[in-house]
């Protein structure tokens, strides 16, 4: 083997740590008001749930799946995939109850446009949901692979 | 004529092939998950292209212009579930190889032929 | 006209690392050269005006991918071992290259506001927006509303894809694998 100095883990190298630690509030608040502003400028769901994601992900490269492990338990992040599909269909099923066609946001407030935007909300943040959590889970299913 | 009007899509069949050419000549499996990619993006761009209108600007509306001219926004929005389709696929793809280098030992495919008794 | 010339460079920066990512047999730069080409493919969808697409692509091409793929390298081998050259996939790839550029001969020119797929239903959608919905982004309102029931196919996708590679990959340390 090499005389070289033992490779230096993750935790170890102090550049990526700062920087990491800078960085990941700013990466999920971005995620979500790319999530919250996907009505007005290109965003919604799917790339916030992707945003989102990634800043956990980054966490997790640095600090180790456990330090994610305390912030986001894999139990939650497990459930969370199945809440958002949960929380879209339930909003068709809503709209079926109310009189309406499945999905269709009209009959959910008094005024047809606000329907929509109230309808428009919450399926979008089904779907932002379940996308962060499945990438979440993907990644560290890809992690645990190799240490397991 | 015809090429200067129509020399994107050719561009974009160009990449389409290269993407195909490593996804069946190849024979590490990883490197097919990243030609199958390669076709996925070029594809999307294929479909997205016949969207633009010449002119136009993203479909998000402008406040007190109501004759503005938009790019159509229907392949936008099939092109984003193409996308979020395509990632789920490499997803499931790459967790396959990993299991199938967990059982042989090895991700080539003319390897794996000879320990699974099959192949040429 | 510096859009047109924007274009062509991008187009031809994909072209070199398509044919770089064909060529290398290292999968580590294979799988960085990917990343760097769902990027430039994120450029040429914001030249394209699709922003929406472009924000997609580059957060789940450049992101998402990336990381899956170096996952995946980290649990197998990273070079390739080189194939022997064979006629029939360059064969495969020419004719179905030539049907397809023969293909693009009959569509409208690129860009051409009169073509079909402008007159049917997405001048209703861009028309309709504003008063029955009333949010800008004309992308979500049609994701999300006008056709919010392949939207909710397309998480059905995502959950499944999750849901597959969890039982492939299993849930962590400590689970038993019966295989």
């Amino acid at each position: 083997m090499s005389a070289a100095r033992p490779k230096m883990r993750m935790r170890e190298k102090l550049v990526l740590r700062i920087v990491a630690k800078r960085f990941v509030p700013f990466v999920l608040l971005f995620g979500l008001y790319v999530q919250a502003h996907g009505d007005f400028g290109p965003g919604g769901g799917f790339q916030a749930g992707v945003i989102f994601a990634g800043g956990l992900i980054l966490y997790a490269m640095i600090f180790g799946a456990d330090e994610l492990e305390r912030v986001a338990p894999r139990r939650v992040v497990e459930r969370l995939v199945a809440a958002g599909v949960l929380l879209y269909a339930g909003v068709g099923l809503a709209t079926l109850l109310l009189g309406g066609n499945f999905l269709d946001y009209d009959v959910l407030a008094r005024d047809p446009s606000a329907g929509q935007h109230l309808g428009i909300l919450l399926v979008e943040l089904g779907v932002g949901l379940t996308v962060a959590a499945v990438m979440t889970s993907i990644f560290l299913a890809f992690a645990s692979r190799g240490r397991g | 004529m015809t090429f200067l009007s129509l020399w994107n899509y050719w561009a974009i069949v160009v990449l389409m092939m290269l993407g195909l050419y490593v996804m069946i000549a190849r024979e590490n499996l990883v490197k097919k998950m990243m030609g199958l990619n390669l076709f996925q993006v070029s594809v999307i761009l294929f479909y997205v292209s016949i969207g633009k209108v010449a002119g136009g600007t993203a479909p998000i509306l402008l406040e007190g212009q109501p004759d503005a001219l938009y790019s159509n926004p229907l392949p936008h929005v099939l092109m984003l579930t193409a996308i979020v389709v395509g990632v789920s696929v490499t997803a499931v793809g790459l967790a396959l190889v990993v299991r199938i280098h967990e059982a042989y030992g090895t991700t080539e495919e003319v390897e794996l032929e000879k320990l699974d008794g099959t192949g040429a | 006209m510096a859009a047109v010339w924007l274009d062509i460079a991008l187009f031809g920066f994909l072209l070199a690392i398509a044919v770089a990512i064909a060529r290398t047999r290292d999968l580590f730069a294979a799988a960085m050269l990917l990343g760097i080409f769902s990027l430039l493919s994120a450029g040429v969808f914001t030249l394209l005006d699709a922003v929406d697409v472009a924000f997609t692509e580059a957060a789940v091409g450049a992101g998402i991918s990336t990381i899956l793929v170096l996952g995946t390298l980290a649990l197998t081998d990273q070079v390739e071992v080189p194939s022997k050259r064979r006629l029939l996939p360059v064969a495969v790839v020419v004719l179905t290259g030539a049907a397809l550029l023969y293909g693009t001969l009959d569509m409208p020119a690129f860009g051409d506001p009169d073509a079909p797929i402008h007159q049917h239903v997405a001048p209703r959608y861009l028309a309709e927006t504003p008063d029955a919905i009333g949010i800008p982004n004309v992308v979500t309102a049609v994701l999300a509303s006008y056709r919010g029931y392949d939207t909710l196919g397309e998480l059905v996708v995502i959950f499944t894809a999750g849901v597959g590679v969890l039982l492939l990959l299993g849930r962590g340390r400590g689970e038993d694998d019966p295989g």
